[in-house]
């Protein structure tokens, strides 16, 4: 295990990557039929490796016993509900913070396996770890 | 004193570049006030709290919060809604805050920090008086 730095899943390439897509989707096609506008509660980020896909999802403050997450085939639903009122009798100044109902549907790789999936809850972040199929993972075909 | 200029927002826009040229995320951040002082609530999911740095300079309060994840070795970004790794945003205090006794909890990545008003700013009510 190791820590994200700047320069891998945060990859400011792929960030030029979204902002372009932003900027051609709208036109150009075609773009994914679940894919949200850009701005969707709570963000996500979807890193893969050649054994297993991650999904990180920042949703702070949330009690974890509350988040529902399923998978359908390769279709991973993240749901939930955050409460975020202020208390009766004070004056807002400011209200940015997500409240209400929030559903996120991300579309994993054909090759996982439904059945070997698991997801903890740490400093705000749910990550979803799910294997994928040993026979579908790379090989070296050896030349004889 | 109304209050209503008792925080003010000093940064603007979703992605800032302060002095270099880092990118930073602009955490979401719910402020309002009671009688006896302010309550700011700000989102900043994957800070834990050795990573999350709360700063009052004179009259300038600055949260700042790097994002540390668990990533398997040679992970690739297949889709990424959280590009950068750092939070900052800064507010401008007001004088009758009393920065000498700011509270502040994190818990799951929301951070609520309780800025209180001094014993003299705090309001009174005024006796009228009839003859």
């Amino acid at each position: 295990m190791a820590y994200f730095s700047s320069s891998d899943l945060f990859e400011p390439l792929e960030r030029l990557r979204r902002e372009m897509d932003a900027l051609f989707t709208d036109w150009a096609g075609p773009l994914g039929i679940r894919t949200p506008a850009l701005g969707a509660y709570p963000p996500v980020n979807v890193g893969t490796t050649p054994k297993q896909v991650d999904v990180y999802v920042f949703a702070a403050g949330m009690d974890p016993k509350s988040l529902d997450v399923s998978l359908e085939q390769n279709l991973l639903t993240v749901a939930g509900e955050r409460a975020a009122e202020p208390p009766q009798e004070v004056h807002v100044y400011r209200r940015e913070r997500f409240g209400g109902r929030f559903r996120r549907v991300i579309t994993l790789p054909e090759d996982i396996d439904p059945d070997k999936v698991h997801a903890a809850y740490k400093d705000g972040v749910l990550r979803i770890t799910v294997e994928r199929k040993e026979e579908l993972q790379p090989r070296r075909i050896e030349v004889k | 004193m109304n209050g209503e200029k008792a925080i003010e927002q000093t940064s603007s826009g979703q992605h800032r570049r302060p002095a270099g040229s880092e990118v930073v995320m602009r955490p979401a951040v719910d402020i309002y006030e009671d009688a006896t002082g302010i309550t700011m609530k700000a989102d900043l999911p994957g800070v834990s709290r050795e990573r999350l740095d709360i700063r009052i300079d004179g009259d300038s309060l600055t949260l700042e919060g790097e994002v540390a994840i668990e990533m398997p070795e040679g992970m690739q970004a297949a889709y990424a809604d959280v590009s950068t790794t750092r939070y900052r945003r800064s507010f401008t205090l007001s004088k009758e805050l009393d920065t000498d006794h700011i509270d502040a909890e994190l818990k799951n990545g929301e951070l609520t920090l309780r800025l209180p008003k001094r014993p003299e700013a705090q309001p009174r009510k005024i006796e009228v008086r009839t003859d």
